[in-house]
């Protein structure tokens, strides 16, 4: 048990580096990495609460995170397009108003 | 987080000042080792409930239809949480889905010959992507016992379409029918089972224990067909927005034209643009 | 063959409806069978939460006896049960939610009909004094394809949003749950980016940061409390809950994922320009429902779930934050230039009464594990349904104004009052019971809440909901005192393609300015009857 123990130390230490990023860096595409870091953390604690003694790991845990992981795509997703959009515009008002 | 974000490349003179990096970064430390402690400290591995979760997975599981027990849990035993997640995709999908303008007739793939071909790739591609389909397949058809299922084949399936974006030799329209039947069908399908088996058993979602595995057979291949679609999605809009190819303009291009030929300052009011809808 | 046509049925079929209206908008090619197939499915909820509501009052008013059968209130999907599989669940105060969802996704939806269709060209006759020399209109290939683009955007995301706060309410599973916030969190980000402009998608981004990081939080809260408790399903963690550290840890991190979401004082940053520079119907459907759903997972969270681990610093801190929401949301939204900021930041305020719901919970006399009923939740949920209606009828008025107008700067808007009496008719309305007035709905919400700061004898809460008020009369008068003035010069519009004159009998725009209308008349109806409410909340309670 105490190796599962030490991956839930560590992905406890990755949702703080993320939270950390998030706050912390000024680039956005930073900020998204920053939250994908997180996500990390987070399933790693999933999937090291998920193992058993002396049976399968627990399948209700591995569920959850395939579904985390295509709810973290879809948002990361999302906020990479609005960043470029973003991007896109300011790049065309700069090239204009020059 | 606090203040807007900076979008342009390499530019540090946002960041904050040390002191306050340095502030942020004891306070996140000192709660997190909080809360590793806690983690340590209630190390135990009995649950509260008279019989554990996994135990009662492992008893129902021959009912289910899957021997997998994690494709048992996604589709059977927690069927609602995949239809809702199908429909986060479906979400991310409308949003960044290209402008519907001209080019809504061209059909799904069409192929091209444009100038940025890439010949080697091309090549490689005639093995890769058929190979690559019937991977899919197979990833398809083995998640009822092994690791496999929708979402991995339907990622399978959209690095495939990546790849022949990526070769210059093919062009993906995602205004088209097709398209949109594509990107539907997966929820299409898992409603239709779900409201179809209820004529039978009484409960939504409630499979009867002789159809449950070619059921979830089904709703896997669709929403297989669903995934890739919309992930491929993803990834055509994202590349074709950055990269400023014009053969599928996006959303904002045109807003682009039409916001720089009123005034220069569009950082606040949307209004102070000459568009009709605020 | 068992018949599935019970009233439990129901209950799916509410998340069913709406992720059907979204399918539907996502395949068809034209504006009009969209709206058309949209006011069919939100009527279709209407009347089935209306169903629902009969027959639960009914059957809960009846057997009040303590056998009885739970299972009426819960919906086992898959036939399975908790834990193995998800329950929908309902009580009285996600009864009441569902109801306030329906009937807003309605009116919003008629009124969204009207906002995004094409502007007929109309000559303008008749309200020459009024506007300056009237440059030609913008020529409309350009506007087109935009609008009927944004159209085509706007009504699949529309339903999923609908479908998303409906299976959060219905809810039973707290993993469930996660995936209905993403759901909301997702949807709502990428109707306020609808736009297009660099303003809406820089604050959509951030709206989208924000609502991930609390996401996350809450995720990692879920996975605290499966390993401490081995059970996803919300009413089993409220029987077996237990004051531990690692509950309590999974409290914290619940309450700081949903309070960025809530946009609670200090977290609430991101709030002002979301709301402010979304289209109408979308920053109605924000303030008045999705910033709810959040709360009401907090509530549930430290009222029933997580009770026992809930301290008593902990609902006094929640109360004070909400006491600062209050001042500082109410001072800058006197001191907002654009209209509909102003407005977002009277949400701000608002909320922060929402959170006064803790500590008067506190001292109001409930035995802890009483779950969501007794007098502070009744007037808190009492205050839900009337600030609903209140803000999404100020934010209608709002885009009626800029999009007569052309702008939405306060201090420019001298004179509206001859242009649109109608839609600053309603903003009155909305702001009287906002403040507070009888006979609005806020006011019996206001009433509601003095009575338990009295009865409980905690004074500083009644002087906080009282000036409060104050304060929210403060920047409704302000914008009003700003409109009414009869001045025939001044109004400075920018004339948009048609649809600002009161003399042309033109469909859509008296439609939508009948919608915001509507919305604030609902709230003086909810202030002669607020014994229906009140009765929904409570009845649920006691099983």
């Amino acid at each position: 048990m105490t190796q599962d123990l030490l991956y839930c130390i560590a992905s406890i230490g990755l949702f703080g580096i993320g939270l950390y990023g998030l706050i912390v860096a000024p680039h956005i595409i930073r900020k998204i990495l920053a939250i994908n870091i997180m996500s990390v953390g987070v399933f790693m604690l999933l999937v090291a609460s998920a193992s058993t003694v002396d049976s399968l790991p627990d399948p209700v845990l591995h569920a959850m995170v395939l579904t985390g992981i295509v709810v973290a795509i879809a948002g990361t997703a999302l906020a990479l397009f609005l960043a470029s959009s973003v991007h896109t515009l300011g790049r065309a008002t700069d090239e204009d108003s020059h | 987080m606090f203040q807007t974000p900076d979008f342009e490349e390499n530019n540090c003179a946002n960041e904050f000042p040390i002191v306050t990096r340095m502030l942020c970064a004891i306070t996140i430390g000192v709660l997190s080792l909080g809360l590793m402690a806690v983690l340590i400290l209630t190390d135990s591995s009995s649950s509260s409930l008279p019989v554990s979760l996994p135990t009662i997975v492992q008893d129902k599981l021959a009912q289910s239809g899957a021997e997998n027990p994690v494709t048992a849990v996604l589709l059977n035993f927690r069927s609602y949480d995949t239809l809702l997640e199908i429909g986060v995709l479906l979400i991310v999908a409308v949003a960044i889905l290209p402008r519907s303008g001209a080019l809504s007739d061209s059909p799904l793939v069409s192929v091209v010959s444009h100038a940025q071909a890439n010949p080697m790739l091309e090549g490689v591609l005639r093995w890769l992507v058929p190979m690559i389909i019937v991977m899919a397949g197979y990833m398809l058809w083995t998640g009822a016992s092994l690791p496999g299922g929708a979402f991995q084949s339907g990622a399978l399936l959209a690095g495939a379409g990546v790849l022949a974006q990526l070769s210059g030799r093919v062009q993906f329209c995602f205004t088209s029918a097709t398209a949109k039947l594509l990107l539907t069908i997966g929820l299409i399908t898992f409603m239709g089972v779900a409201v179809g088996v209820a004529t039978k058993t009484g409960i939504i979602l409630q499979y009867p224990t002789e159809l449950a595995g070619p059921l979830i057979l089904l709703i896997e291949s669709a929403a297989t067909l669903s995934i890739a679609a919309i992930l491929l999605l993803l990834y055509n809009s994202l590349a074709t927005q950055t990269a400023g190819i014009s053969s599928q303009p996006s959303a904002l291009a045109d807003q682009t034209a039409a916001s720089n030929a009123s005034s220069t300052d569009n950082k606040t009011l949307p209004s102070s643009t000459r568009e009709p809808a605020p | 063959m068992d018949s599935f046509l019970t009233v439990d049925a129901l209950l799916p079929l509410l998340v069913g409806l709406p992720l059907l209206a979204a399918i539907l908008t996502t395949l068809l090619k034209h504006h009009n069978w969209r709206v058309g197939v949209s006011v069919a499915v939100a009527s279709i909820q209407l009347i089935v939460v209306v169903a629902l509501l009969a027959w639960l009052s009914g059957s809960w008013l009846h057997d009040n006896s303590p056998s009885f059968d739970s299972q009426h209130q819960r919906y086992a999907l898959g036939g399975w049960g908790a834990p193995l599989g998800i329950d929908l669940a309902i009580d009285g105060f996600s009864a009441l939610m569902l109801a306030l969802t329906a009937v807003l996704t309605l009116v919003l939806t008629v009124y969204s009909g009207g906002y995004f269709s094409e502007p007929r060209s109309t000559v303008d006759l008749g309200s020459a004094p009024l506007a300056a020399p009237r440059p030609s209109p913008s020529p409309s290939p350009v506007s087109d394809p935009l609008l009927v683009d944004k159209s085509a955007r706007f009504w699949p995301l529309w339903w999923l949003l609908i479908m998303g706060i409906n299976g959060l309410f219905l809810s039973g599973d707290i993993f469930n749950i996660y995936v209905t916030l993403e759901i909301i969190g997702l949807a709502a980000v990428a109707l306020v980016a609808l736009d297009g402009s660099r303003a809406s998608l820089t604050a959509a981004l951030r709206y989208l940061l924000v609502g991930l990081l609390g996401s996350l939080c809450y995720l990692l809260a879920v996975a605290l409390l499966y390993r401490a408790y081995g059970t996803l399903d919300l009413a089993q963690l409220s029987a077996i809950a237990e004051p531990t550290a690692i509950t309590w840890a999974a409290l914290a991190l619940i309450t700081t994922g949903l309070l960025l979401k809530t946009a609670l004082v200090p977290l609430h940053f991101w709030l002002p320009l979301a709301h402010g520079s979304a289209p109408a119907p979308v920053s109605a459907i924000l303030s008045a429902l999705v910033v709810k759903t959040s709360f009401y997972l907090l509530a549930r969270f430290w009222l029933d779930t997580l009770a026992p681990a809930a301290t008593d610093y902990g609902l006094l801190m929640l109360g004070v934050l909400g006491a600062t929401a209050i001042f500082w949301g109410s001072i800058q939204a006197l001191r907002a230039k654009r209209l509909k900021v102003m407005v977002a930041y009277s949400t701000v305020a608002q909320l922060g009464y929402l959170f006064l719901l803790f500590p008067l919970f506190l001292f109001s006399g409930n035995i802890r594990e009483s779950g969501l009923n007794g007098p502070a939740v009744s007037a808190i949920a009492y205050f839900i349904v009337a600030h609903a209606c209140a803000k999404a009828a100020m934010f209608l008025a709002a885009g009626n104004i800029m999009r007569t107008v052309g702008h939405d700067e306060v201090d420019r808007l001298q004179g509206l009052s001859k242009v649109m009496p109608l839609s600053l008719f309603a903003f009155a309305i909305a702001g009287a019971s906002l403040i507070g007035l009888p006979p609005s709905a806020g006011f019996i919400a206001k009433w509601l809440l003095l009575n338990v700061a009295i009865d409980t004898a905690q004074w500083w809460w009644v002087i906080i909901i009282l000036s409060g008020g104050l304060m929210a009369a403060m920047y409704v008068f302000r914008v009003l005192s700003i409109a009414f003035i009869n001045v025939d010069e001044k109004v400075q519009t920018e004339p948009q393609s048609s649809t600002n004159d009161p003399l042309t009998i033109n469909d859509q725009p008296m439609l939508m300015s009948l919608c915001a209308m509507l919305l604030a008349i609902l709230t003086i109806v909810l202030g002669f009857n607020a014994e229906l409410i009140l009765d929904l909340v409570n009845v649920g309670g006691d099983v």
